[in-house]
């Protein structure tokens, strides 16, 4: 269980503009991202000396970036090799990695060209490998297709509807439009939900996240030094990362899965809120990963906002909008503000519990809740200010 | 015309598999230690890490667990021919879940639990894909 509650912090944030073609290179967007967390934070690329993120060979080596942009004696630099599920890992990681002693000022960050570049969400390899020959050869082959098998699950067994999953893009699109990063602010209408084309059913277009060319960085250090640093410090008070049985070596080892109507979130809540000495009802806001509409439904329920099965119903009646119980993916979320795999819902946590998210920030937040991933495994940060 | 869809890049340990597809037969390990039935293929139990096992033959019956329809084809030249399909987690009778297509009925039609069973489609003269349809 994550042992370092409120003793490290976020103390810089940066990020890039979030694009459908960004025309440079991933690596110029990393270092655009980390320059600025580095100038947000107060600090000078000296200062910085470890990099912890992460890639799906799409991007480029920490210290790659650390050479970019003048980083003179990086002791720090891991990539993790892995999909979303690590955006709030690298976090937590960073904290385990000054705790040791091994840095003491590290920059996290992901930078892709998901869309002009290499499509998460397009087709794979037509060559089926490994665990793929048992599920490509039937045309089953992209996130989308894979996770709609989830999600009709959680219909069969708890009669989640479209309505609903329609209310949490209808929701995240509204977030958006205040939001000046957002690739998508034009309002969409319950009906234009349920008019949108279906991709993969039970999935319509609207429920899919975006693709988006850009980076985002985070900088963490021991809360001491960040109280000296310019920005008023977000503390990281809980993390946890992993899954149940079956995690799986890829996607669609998920075959093996014992309950398509859950995901990770479940497995990884009490560690998460026992770090955090909190539960679900301390927490303001939520940030949570949103590649697709239901995977809200199923973390909710994971980590206990509310019981098995009702995600659906949960997310309606406004519960889930700006002034409710429980406001969600304020900056837009995946579905509507962009995919920086993740990262990006720590940015907008870390700007609602500093206070400066502008016309989208939601009042007396204290406490926020980050998560990533939405399949067998993934990670969640309790942040605080 | 050659075979545009993704095939199966058979391995050590998936051979017997598809090897049997081509014989009609639909094939599952059973670890000969602990009994354990498994689908996927692996080289250890993941109960009792016993590499031993025989392969044991599917009586091919099983209920649809959760299903998709695919109407947007990827890559589209690959799949624009054949949307919308039908993609369905099957759980066979001997207690594994198996992905494959359902044919044979209206994509609107399927439905969860739905009995299904499976037939055999040679698409090159080495892959035979284990597909179903409704029992």
């Amino acid at each position: 269980m994550y042992a370092l509650r409120d003793k490290y912090a976020i103390a810089g944030i940066g990020w890039t503009d979030f694009s459908k073609k960004s025309g440079r290179t991933v690596r110029s967007l990393a270092s655009e991202a980390c320059i600025n967390a580095i100038a947000d934070a107060g600090l000078k690329p000296a200062d910085i000396d470890g990099f912890v993120s992460f890639n799906f060979n799409d991007s480029v080596p920490a210290i790659s970036v650390a050479t970019e942009i003048g980083v003179p004696a990086a002791r720090y630099a891991n990539d993790f090799l892995s999909g979303g599920n690590a955006a709030n890992m690298i976090v937590l990681t960073a904290a385990a990695v000054i705790e040791a002693g091994l840095a003491e000022t590290v920059l996290c960050y992901r930078a892709m060209n998901g869309r002009s570049g290499f499509r998460l969400g397009g087709g794979r390899d037509l060559a089926a490998y490994n665990i793929t020959q048992f599920t490509a050869p039937f045309g089953w082959i992209t996130y989308p297709q894979a996770m709609a098998m989830w999600c009709r699950r959680h219909m069969i067994e708890y009669g989640t509807n479209a309505e609903q999953l329609g209310e949490i893009a209808v929701t995240f699109r509204k977030n958006a439009e205040k939001n000046e990063r957002a690739m998508q602010r034009d309002p969409i209408s319950m009906d234009d939900y349920m008019n949108s084309r279906m991709i993969v059913e039970p999935f319509r277009m609207l429920d899919i996240c975006l693709e988006t060319d850009g980076a985002c960085a985070v900088l963490v250090t021991s809360a001491e030094r960040a109280r000296d640093m310019k920005r008023k410090p977000v503390y990281i008070s809980g993390g946890a990362y992993g899954g149940g049985p079956n995690q799986g070596e890829d996607l669609f080892d998920a075959l093996r899965w014992p309950d398509h109507s859950h995901n990770y979130a479940k497995y990884i809540a009490d560690d998460l809120w026992r770090s955090a000495g909190m539960g679900p009802k301390d927490i303001d806001i939520a940030q949570i990963y949103d590649c697709f509409t239901y995977s809200i439904i199923m973390q909710l329920e994971g980590l206990g906002f509310c019981k098995e099965g009702e995600g659906g119903p949960f997310v309606q009646g406004g519960r889930i909008a700006p002034g409710g119980e429980l406001p969600l993916n304020t900056a837009g979320g995946l579905l509507s503000e962009g995919y920086i795999h993740g990262l990006n819902h720590v940015i907008e946590a870390v700007q609602q519990l500093r206070g400066e998210a502008g016309a989208r920030q939601v009042s007396d937040v204290e406490t926020c809740l980050t998560t990533a991933g939405a399949m067998t495994c993934g990670s969640a940060m309790v942040l605080r200010n | 015309m050659t075979y545009a869809k993704p095939l199966p890049v058979v391995d050590a340990e998936t051979r017997p598999f598809w090897d049997a597809c081509r014989d009609g037969k639909l094939k599952i390990q059973s670890c000969r230690n602990c009994g354990h039935k498994r689908f996927p293929p692996t080289f250890y139990c993941p109960k009792c890490n016993s590499p031993e096992h025989d392969w044991i033959e599917s009586k091919g019956h099983g209920r649809v667990f959760s299903w998709i329809v695919v109407r947007h084809p990827v890559p589209r030249d690959v799949y624009a021919a054949d949307v919308p399909y039908v993609v369905a987690l099957i759980e066979l009778d001997e207690g594994v879940r198996i992905a494959s297509n359902i044919v044979g009925i209206e994509p609107e039609k399927v439905t969860a639990n739905m009995p299904v069973r499976v037939i055999f489609k040679s698409v090159t003269p080495e892959i035979t894909l284990p597909i179903f349809e409704p029992a």
